[in-house]
């Protein structure tokens, strides 16, 4: 049966800005489907917010529209581009949420597009939790106890039947969103009530919890004559109560009988016919009792999910690839395993190894935030890792995460926690109650000998896993010991015994004495003929010969199956690990182009990454991919293996880069903008002369080893000022201070400055403008790719910044200017490959902020915006090529804007503050474009989520020093048509200048207050701008509920001012869309 | 702690020694090397009499996790020579668990080998053959005599298995799925619900190593089922008055088994007949077809076969190293369900008789239960003769 004929165009719907529960992933689902419908002759329109996404390149689809992924926005595309299928089961969460209400306004109706993958009557059977639960007992399966409710009353009936503890799930949300544990009554009408809020339905259900049980998933296709597969069984590590996004996980489930696991793949089975997913890939939760065996079904999500992107990279089963190939009509059987391409893939994958995948958390951005682990979703990326034995893989993957560890348990014998620590007492709570570092206290029971059994009691989780971990911990006295006789004392034997378990080279080093370090235990280790063999990802444990190499490292191995293409050269492109805040798509997009780039001019590309989300980690974007963790052990180990003619750290975001030196000290071809120069662009002493040479003016600075020498630099260069650790990404810890008091406070936070790592002291320009630049330089010419004018003042980082190219307010001189320097930096640093510089303009001056020699977080925003792919032309550049090889163009001022705007996970965090600051915390963007800059404007707003208002009540609350700019702005929201509230300061500098004003009383000046109109729902925007010295708790409290509330919250008066033009242009007309392709040929007509 | 830290070597016909960890029974083997790919059933696997005379590699590396309990034996004992795996698991985790796999292994007498490097074994399977393997825990050998101890054992094809393995007597089956991790029944199920209002039919199960899940799944298919060795003759069977004979799974070359051709010929002229694997392949000999010994066999629980009258496809377990020649299939026999990695044959059918047989372990254990329907089909069959 050959697809369908009767579609010609297809919908396809991304799930927009990179958000806690939804992350590259999608852009790797999309991606595959757009490719894999687009091979097969449909024309594909696609929809997403997101710039940093391959899925949005506009080669990826027919028709690119960067758009916010709303019901309003797609109507408006369906209505242009009349497609005749939408599928939306490839976009997570966002995506079949907006197709639902597009089906539910009659919208798909109307313009008759059929819904393919999965039809609207099945998705609402699997996301409304009473229809699965009836759906579920119709076929004899078992759910949790629960109730549902729509309201508090409800609630309290609900938990009346249930009981505590229970478990409050909302329905269609996202990574858990709102839900979460109650084991007391406040809890309960805390979670209940957010629930019900952040619910699309306002639905929630009260269930039992089954806290502690064991849970596992498994991933299924379907295809339309009714074939059912399993791609992959998933086991958690933590059991059930911690999220599946947070839990460790485990494939194959490990600890199942045969007669147990298929009494589950028939229930998934029974599950997905039920429900009736058509065609495409389903997940289905399941929890087991561990004393009895009962099982329940927790639920399924009829859609590719983010537990699918890690059960393809797991088996290397192309699950979104085959799910929109079977959504045209193909069947299971006519498709081929691309692995083997001998065999169908209509079969089951069998693993030979064992992959864990650990979770990344950015608890550090949020320390107010609670950090305990509960069914709603905290972490902000994933590692995942490939070994032939469960302790290979948890230590590969615990070092791949780069949160400090360099295995399970960095120095054998000794805990991480304090001596006074280290007994049974101390240790259990942190069992009990799952944090990010719960498996470094389990390794802490083992050292204060605690036994499986009570680590077990506590903590509920399978003994099979705790022994596997306990060998590693008893392995660690071998390593004490021989480590205590030096290096030389490890024979091959043992070399081999704490490779085999996973132990790194730093963990073997801390063993040793003081100066032994990772490199002497490397060379001892190679003297010894102990290096990794490289095995392949192939669906079918060996049984097939498999073609494609898709491989991981192993020390169990005697045969190594990497194979090289003798007749090429072959390039290296590390890959930027884990999400996390401040390193993510972006990076990863680059990566991606970087292989693209390289791969037509013949060579042979290697890709290495840990990420299971990402589109670089699939197997058919490099030649060859190695699953591997970026630590410097595990590169030079392929360098050896591969001998690449070149190895690309520039594009992977900070991760390859801290590796920089370490590689090529010991051999490693770097190509690009050599390691020195990306040095002196990092080394504030180094970059001081380089720019005092320049003539470019930088802000008064100074460096300090200890609190002393900090407080004399700031009382010379003067408050306020911005204060950082060196060495850091992602702007962490990094504040500004306004006073003597402040500079004591931030030292008393952050103490671990040192000679080594001196505390960085800035002059803070205050009320600046903000600019990047992305640069590309050939060593002899540079190449300006934009310039961005931030949007909010100088002083946020730049990440979490919205940004508009080209800059809207800059004058043509200063732009002109701007380039220049840039040029003129990059030629001294000798720039090979991508550089982006922040700039601050403060009235007609321009000072340098920083320059980093590397891809930067806004290439693939600049590259859409301006219709030219800069990471690629970088890659040829870094191989050799002139600027003018590449064939590109300078142009800096496109015939439209594109407005690039952040997106924060504070709504996951709740009750934290979600002031911005220098200190990055959006997980995501998106962009949008218009000719006008409001609309702009208005569309990334509107895309980053929130819901501007184009009528109603309006609370301002400004600082004194922005009384008299905020003004004019206000006057013009009057006259849009608001109603203006303010409390009693900003009420009466409003009505002085005649805009009427309702006054609001603060928090504690008596009720009604403000905080009661804005539960009450009757505030529609919030402009509150902070005062910098100290905090106002009014604020803090305004700032917060507005999240909760989904109540949009401006907190700069640049940010006032352009969506005060937003807003003008909304109230104007309608938002008009456009593809991508079609504001680029307009850059090339010009 | 049941922990051994014995050196263990193996050896293969092709001159490769491995050293790795000895676990079970501490004593030599001698087998040929088959892999199975199944991420579980481990205790199915080694209690399958059809692995007689071959030596098990398990691709899952984890082996033993979930130990060993009494509900999921496939027959009395322990029939493959040796076991050879990545990690065996020295203290299992599992609420139904009664043994440790290292003991289970000891008590019946066969060695197991650890810390192997499994996967490059299975390339060299893959690529050669099933190969000759020796397991020994014999520390003064040198490598080379192990290899000549290897080249002479003998292979899989020389000796008639299924007279090892087969019961000495005649016996009642009556357990059906009674166990609470039993498939449920319903999947069982042919044209009519199996029901026992109905005389339950009676059926003779030949068995040439029968897995006890083909019993279980005849009694819960809602049949009588009574149980012969393998070389009883047709004329006891027909005395028995059955309403149609099951011929089962067993290990080895099926052309040895004249026997079994023999009787089997007299009875498809007489009764329904349904055969699975060995039992399939006997069925291949008795309309004048040919088997041959595949390169490396299937043995696993993910073969895709298509049932060619539905275009369905099942995911199958398997356990076969010989298979039915399609080419040598007289016309009265269809070709019903084929595998789709290879295009090997899977089922067959006689266009006469009321005869039928798979390849493949409809019964799994281990393995899906995509094709317990075929019991039913099997339930139709003699109903449809009675």
């Amino acid at each position: 049966m050959p697809r369908r004929e009767d579609l010609k165009s297809i919908l396809i719907l991304g799930s927009g800005p990179i958000v806690i529960g939804q992350a590259c992933e999608f852009d790797y689902s999309g991606v595959q489907a757009c490719r894999s419908l687009r091979s097969d002759g449909y024309r594909i329109i696609l929809v997403n917010s997101n710039p940093a996404t391959i899925m949005t390149d506009p080669e990826t689809a027919d028709r690119t529209y960067i758009e916010p992924i709303n019901a309003e926005t797609v109507t408006k595309i369906i209505e242009q581009e009349r497609p005749d299928a939408i599928l939306p089961t490839l976009g997570g969460q966002t995506a079949l949420n907006c197709a639902m209400q597009l089906h539910d306004l009659g919208v798909l109706q109307k313009y008759g597009v059929e819904m393919i993958g999965a039809k609207p009557a099945a998705i609402s059977k699997a996301e409304g939790r009473q229809e699965f639960r009836a759906a579920m007992e119709k076929i004899g399966l078992t759910c949790a106890r629960s109730r549902l409710a729509y309201n508090m009353p409800e609630a309290r009936k609900a938990l009346d039947e249930i009981g505590l503890p229970c478990v409050i799930r909302p329905g269609f949300t996202m990574g858990g969103s709102g839900g979460g544990i109650a084991y007391n009554l406040p809890e309960f009408e805390e979670i209940a009530a957010r629930g019900i809020e952040l619910s699309l339905n306002s639905e929630i259900l009260v269930e039992e919890s089954i806290a502690g049980w064991k849970e596992f998933e498994l991933e299924l296709m379907r295809d339309k004559n009714d074939n059912v597969v399993i791609i992959c069984s998933i086991e958690n590590f933590d059991p059930m109560g911690v999220h599946t996004g947070d839990s460790i996980t485990v494939a194959p489930a490990q600890t199942l009988t045969d007669r147990e696991y298929q009494l589950m793949r028939n229930a998934s089975i029974a599950c997905i016919r039920e429900i009736g997913v058509d065609t495409g890939g389903s997940n289905v939760q399941f929890a087991i009792h561990p004393n009895d065996g009962r099982m329940v079904i927790i639920e399924m999500n009829p859609r590719v999910s983010r537990s699918s992107a890690l059960a393809s990279k797991a088996t290397g089963f192309p699950i979104a690839k085959i799910a929109a190939k079977l959504a045209v009509g193909y069947t299971l059987d006519e498709l081929q395993n691309d692995i083997t391409k001998v065999t169908p893939a209509c079969f089951e994958p069998t693993i030979d190894y064992c992959v864990v995948k650990f979770p990344r958390w950015a608890f550090e951005k949020f320390p107010t935030a609670n950090s305990v682990l509960t069914t709603q979703m905290k972490s902000v990326g994933e590692v995942m890792a490939i070994g032939r034995t469960f302790k290979e893989s948890m230590q590969k993957a615990l070092r791949g995460l780069e949160t400090g560890r360099h295995g399970f348990g960095n120095v054998p014998g000794k805990a991480h926690c304090k001596p006074e620590e280290l007994n049974a007492e101390s240790i259990r709570p942190h069992l009990a109650t799952p944090r990010a570092d719960r498996i470094d206290w389990i390794r802490a029971g083992f050292l204060a000998r605690m036994t499986i059994e009570e680590i077990h009691d506590y903590s509920k989780i399978d003994p099979w896993f705790l022994r596997q971990l306990a060998t590693l911990t008893n392995h660690e006295n071998r390593l004490v010991e021989l480590g205590a006789k030096g290096l030389a004392s490890f024979t091959r034997a043992d070399m081999l015994d704490a490779k085999k378990l996973g132990f790194s080279d730093r963990q073997i080093a801390a063993a040793c004495p003081k100066s032994i370090t990772e490199w002497d235990v490397r060379d001892h280790r190679k003297k010894l003929g102990v290096i990794p063999t490289y095995k392949r990802v192939d669906t079918c444990a060996a049984e097939f010969t498999s073609f494609t190499p898709y491989l991981y490292s192993t020390y169990d191995g005697s045969e190594d199956e990497t194979v090289l293409d003798a007749k090429k050269q072959r390039v290296m492109v590390l890959g930027g690990g884990p999400n996390r805040i401040g390193q993510g798509i972006e990076f990863d997009y680059c990566c991606v182009h970087a292989a693209m780039a390289l791969r037509p001019l013949g060579y042979e590309t290697v890709m290495v990454n840990s990420n299971p989300e990402t589109v670089s980690t699939d197997f058919d974007t490099s030649d060859i991919l190695f699953f591997e963790p970026l630590t410097h052990e595990d590169v030079m180990n392929i360098v050896d293996r591969i001998n690449p003619h070149g190895v690309i750290v520039q594009f992977g975001g900070q991760t390859p880069l801290n590796l920089a030196r370490g590689l090529k000290d010991h051999g490693a071809p770097l190509i690009g903008t050599s390691v020195e120069s990306i040095e002196a662009a990092e080394d504030r002493e180094l970059f001081s002369k380089v720019v005092d040479r320049l003539g470019i003016d930088q802000p008064p600075n100074g460096m300090a080893s200890n609190a002393g020498q900090a407080m004399a630099v700031a009382e010379r260069i003067g408050y306020p000022v911005l204060v950082r650790p060196s060495f850091v990404l992602g702007g962490r810890a990094m504040e500004v201070v306004y006073d003597r008091q402040g500079l004591e406070s931030y030292m008393e936070r952050h103490r671990s400055f040192s000679e080594e790592r001196p505390l960085l002291v800035d002059k803070f320009l205050d009320n600046a403008i903000e600019v990047d630049v992305d640069a590309i330089g050939d060593g002899k010419t540079v190449l300006i790719g934009g310039i961005m004018e931030h949007i909010e003042e100088a002083g946020i980082h730049s990440g979490d910044s919205s940004c508009s190219l080209p800059p809207y307010t800059l004058s043509e001189g200063l732009i002109e200017e701007i380039a220049t320097k840039t040029r003129m930096l990059a030629t001294e640093l000798k720039v090979i490959g991508l550089m982006n510089v922040q700039w601050a303009v403060r009235g007609p001056k321009l000072y340098i902020l920083e320059a980093n020699p590397r891809a930067s977080r806004t290439i693939p925003y600049v590259s859409k915006a301006i219709g030219q792919p800069l990471a690629k032309m970088a890659a040829r550049i870094m191989l050799g090529e002139s600027i003018e090889q590449v064939g590109t163009y300078e142009n800096l001022s496109p015939p439209y804007f594109s407005v690039k705007a952040p997106v924060f996970p504070f709504n996951k965090f709740h009750g934290v503050d979600t002031l911005l600051g220098p200190e990055m915390k959006s997980t995501g963007e998106v962009m949008g474009i218009d000719a006008n800059f409001g609309a702009a404007f208005a569309k990334a707003m509107i895309g980053a989520g929130n819901v501007l208002p184009t009528s109603g009540k309006v609370f301002v609350s400004v600082r004194d020093e922005d009384k008299r700019v905020v003004l004019p702005l206000i006057n013009r929201l009057h006259a849009l048509g608001f109603e203006i509230l303010a409390t009693s300061g900003t009420a009466r500098a409003l009505t002085n200048s005649g805009v009427p004003v309702q006054r609001v009383l603060k928090i504690h000046e008596g009720r009604p207050h403000v905080l009661d109109l804005l539960l009450n729902g009757e505030v529609r925007l919030i402009i509150n701008t902070p005062s910098g010295r100290r905090e106002r708790s009014d604020d803090r409290l305004i700032r917060s509920s507005a999240v909760a509330h989904r109540i949009p919250c401006i907190t700069t008066l640049a940010a006032t001012a352009a969506t005060i033009q937003g807003l003008e242009w909304l109230l104007k007309k309608p938002l008009a869309v456009r593809p991508l392709q079609e504001y680029h040929s307009q850059i090339v007509e010009r | 702690m049941t922990k051994t830290s014995r050196e263990a070597r193996l050896a293969l016909e092709d001159g490769t020694v491995l050293s790795g960890r000895g676990f079970g029974a501490d004593t030599e083997s001698l087998g040929e090397l088959v892999f199975n790919t199944s991420m579980t059933g481990y205790q199915e696997i080694l209690t399958d009499p059809s692995y007689r005379g071959q030596t098990v590699l398990l691709t899952q590396p984890h082996i033993g996790n979930y130990g060993v309990n009494s509900d999921d034996e496939e027959s009395t004992k322990l029939w493959l020579s040796g076991l050879v795996v990545r990690e065996a698991c020295d203290q299992a985790s599992n609420f139904r668990s009664g043994t440790e796999l290292t003991e289970y292994l000891a008590q019946h007498g066969v060695p197991g080998i650890d810390g192997i490097d499994t996967r490059m074994l299975v390339r060299k399977v893959r690529d050669h053959g099933e190969l000759r393997i020796l397991i020994t825990s014999d520390t003064k050998a040198s490598n080379e005599e192990l290899v000549a101890r290897v080249r002479k054992a003998p292979r899989v094809a020389d000796v008639d298995h299924v007279l090892a393995v087969t019961t000495d007597q005649r016996f009642e089956w009556q357990r059906g799925y009674d166990s609470p991790f039993s498939p449920p029944a319903q999947m069982l199920q042919g044209k009519l619900p199996t029901d026992a209002r109905k005389p339950r039919l009676r059926v003779v199960a030949y068995d040439f190593g029968a897995k006890r899940n083909i019993l279980r799944s005849l009694v819960a298919s809602g049949l009588n089922v009574t149980v012969v060795p393998a070389n009883t003759p047709a004329a006891a069977v027909l005395e028995m008055k059955p309403d149609g004979v099951f011929l089962s799974n067993g290990p080895g070359d099926p052309a040895i088994c004249r026997y079994a051709i023999e009787s089997t010929s007299e009875l498809v002229k007489k009764v329904p007949v349904f055969g699975i694997c060995l039992g399939h392949q006997i069925l291949g000999h008795v309309f004048g077809g040919k088997t041959y010994k595949m390169k490396f066999g299937h043995h696993g629980g993910n073969q895709p076969v298509m049932d060619l009258q539905t275009g369905k496809v099942e995911i199958t377990s398997q356990n076969h190293s010989y298979a039915v020649d399609p080419r040598s299939l007289p016309d009265a026999v269809e070709v019903t369900h084929q595998n789709l990695n290879d295009k090997t044959v899977e089922g067959m059918r006689h266009k006469e008789l009321p005869v039928f047989s798979v390849q493949y372990h409809p019964e799994a254990a281990p393995g899906p239960h995509d094709s317990l329907y075929l019991f039913g089909r099997f339930l139709d069959l003699l109903r449809d003769n009675r």
